[in-house]
């Protein structure tokens, strides 16, 4: 059933922190490994070590520069116009949207977004491969698994968060589970008072793209601005290499002799 | 967006195929289809034969065709089922319409009540196909109050023109008709400039700072996920050189709407022999010229994930 369920007080999610995601790519491969062997197995791969490598997955980190000298984006206090870049990495999966439309287009009833906790799911007896859901979403969250010919997402390791052979700690999604830096937080966004809900408030987390009107379920934390005095480190001059007299223009002159 | 074949040769044939059914039916209503039982074979099989290597082709693109039948349970929110049910529906009027036609020689009474719904019909399907496109939000392209209008505009001009050089070559040429098919290839051709026009200044539907919810300043993607193309890179990085376009843009107007209106105003002026080769000429033209316009349709169609990797440049359309 493609049409939205019409409440979802639960809203299941993901807070991601670009401020401290160091780039490292531990949530990439980590989801890779849990999923491959999980709900929407297999994250086919084709030609894996081969010239042209290609294959399914739910989670991409990209990597920008942001220079912030135009706007608000923080920087306040740097005179240096246009010089005050910074490497942000970006982790791109899955939003679970409020208003899907990845789901709603879909022909066959294949995708759907769950009443109980919003999260969106393919199911993989159902798709056709159409390939519409793709188009459909903003975020290149979906993709083609052109060997069993089905779409594959991101399911918030559904098979990892309500798993009972785990231990509690252990219920959170893959990628949450193996990120070193602590950036990516897992939790309820539909609870005002959730960890994750509070975090999002004291760090100002965004929508990405809420021009388009789709109410991302998951958010980013925007990096924090930084210090003004950050980047101009007080440091002593550093020795000639090529000294002319002492022990070592000595020791300089009887080796080059 | 990546221009996959079977999708451009679907849409292209069902437009036609559908747009020569609505004709067909609008015609019987007018009281202008002529009753003869082989114009009915050929109009109808034309059409049907479009609709169904149309219908066919839209198959090879999925996943898992054999699973296609679903596509018809999800009219309550999805374009693609509701074009798939309609598509389907069409087949009912038109075989009670055939069935008149061809076995009892009438194209009146309740044989034209059954062609009114058959064109109702074809143009509600050909209207769900352009649904498909316009609603999708990502893509700005597609998601502006041009692309359903030139769906049924270029339906029911590849439409005119087809019957035009059907009854032309059987005997039965139809000057009103040819008329209609001039009207429909001008109109067709101003609104597809008109589309140019605003789509070529259109930037994407967002901004890469909202793509990655950073604020101010500028964004610029220094390195990708991955070193090789991806699945969604394939299927919605695609980016036709400026140079490219500009070359297949000529050559669309020049085949679509050029030729097939001299033809056709050709034709409308002469009879006999000329009128014949002219319409045949129309038909012969506006096929290649429909499916390098539905090419460069899915070719110059930007999605909002190549923010991501970078690939619009901020200020640019």
């Amino acid at each position: 059933m493609t049409s939205l369920p019409t409440t979802s007080d639960k809203k299941l999610g993901l807070v991601i922190d670009l401020d401290t995601c160091v780039g490292c790519q531990a949530c990439v491969t980590s989801c890779k490994e849990w999923n491959t062997g999980g709900h929407m197995a297999p994250l086919t791969d084709i030609n894996p070590y081969g010239a042209d490598p290609d294959g399914v997955w739910f989670n991409r980190v990209h990597t920008y520069e942001h220079s912030c000298d135009g706007g608000d984006g923080g920087d306040r206090g740097s005179g240096h116009r246009g010089e005050r870049g910074r490497t942000v990495h970006f982790p791109r999966s899955c939003l679970h949207c409020e208003t899907p439309a990845c789901v709603t287009v879909c022909p066959t009833g294949a995708s759907y977004k769950r009443a109980a906790d919003g999260i969106v799911l393919v199911d993989e007896d159902k798709c056709i491969g159409c390939q519409l859901c793709s188009w459909a979403c903003p975020y290149g969250a979906r993709e083609l698994d052109a060997v069993v010919g089905v779409m594959k997402k991101c399911t918030l390791c559904i098979d990892r968060i309500y798993n009972d052979n785990l231990q509690p700690e252990d219920r959170v999604p893959a990628c949450v589970a193996a990120c070193p830096t602590g950036a990516r937080h897992f939790g309820d966004l539909g609870d005002p008072l959730s960890p994750v809900s509070r975090l999002v408030s004291e760090r100002s987390g965004v929508d990405l793209m809420p021009e388009l009107g789709y109410g991302p379920v998951n958010k980013y934390l925007p990096p924090r601005p930084r210090a003004a005095d950050t980047g101009s480190a007080q440091v002593l001059a550093l020795e000639s290499a090529a000294p002319d007299g002492g022990f070592l223009g000595w020791v300089d002159r009887v080796l080059s002799g | 967006m990546h221009p996959a074949f079977s999708i451009i040769f679907f849409t292209s044939a069902t437009g036609a195929g559908y747009g020569l059914l609505a004709m067909l039916g609008i015609w019987a209503v007018c009281g202008r289809l002529p009753p003869d039982r082989s114009i009915g074979l050929a109009s109808l099989g034309l059409a049907l034969a479009l609709i169904v290597t149309g219908l066919s082709s839209s198959t090879l693109h999925l996943g898992r065709p054999e699973r296609a039948w679903r596509a018809l349970s999800q009219w309550r929110s999805s374009w693609l089922s509701r074009e798939a049910i309609a598509s389907l529906f069409t087949f009912v009027p038109t075989g009670l319409f055939g069935l008149g036609w061809i076995l009892f020689e009438r194209t009146d009474g309740i044989v034209a009540g059954s062609g009114t719904v058959m064109a109702a019909s074809a143009v509600i399907t050909v209207v769900a196909s352009g649904m498909i496109y316009a609603c999708l939000r990502p893509i700005a392209q597609w998601n502006t109050r041009f692309t359903v209008p030139a769906y049924v505009i270029f339906a029911i001009m590849t439409g005119s023109v087809l019957l035009a050089a059907i009854l032309a070559l059987m005997g039965s040429a139809d000057r009103k008709l040819q008329y209609v098919a001039l009207i429909a290839i001008g109109l067709g051709w101003i609104w597809k400039r008109a589309t140019w026009r605003h789509n070529d200044r259109l930037g994407p539907a967002a901004t890469m700072n909202s793509a990655t919810g950073l604020g101010g300043g500028q964004v610029r993607s220094v390195e990708w996920p991955h070193t090789e193309e991806n699945y969604v890179l394939k299927e919605m990085g695609y980016r036709i050189a400026r140079k490219h376009a500009e070359k297949l843009r000529v050559l669309a107007q020049l085949f679509a709407f050029g030729i097939p209106f001299v033809a056709t105003a050709l034709a409308s002026a002469n009879g006999g022999g000329i009128a014949k080769v002219a319409s045949v000429i129309a038909v012969l033209a506006q096929a290649p010229g429909i499916l390098v316009e539905r090419w460069l349709f899915f070719a110059e169609a930007r999605h909002t994930v190549r923010l991501y990797y970078g690939l619009e440049l901020p200020g640019r359309p």
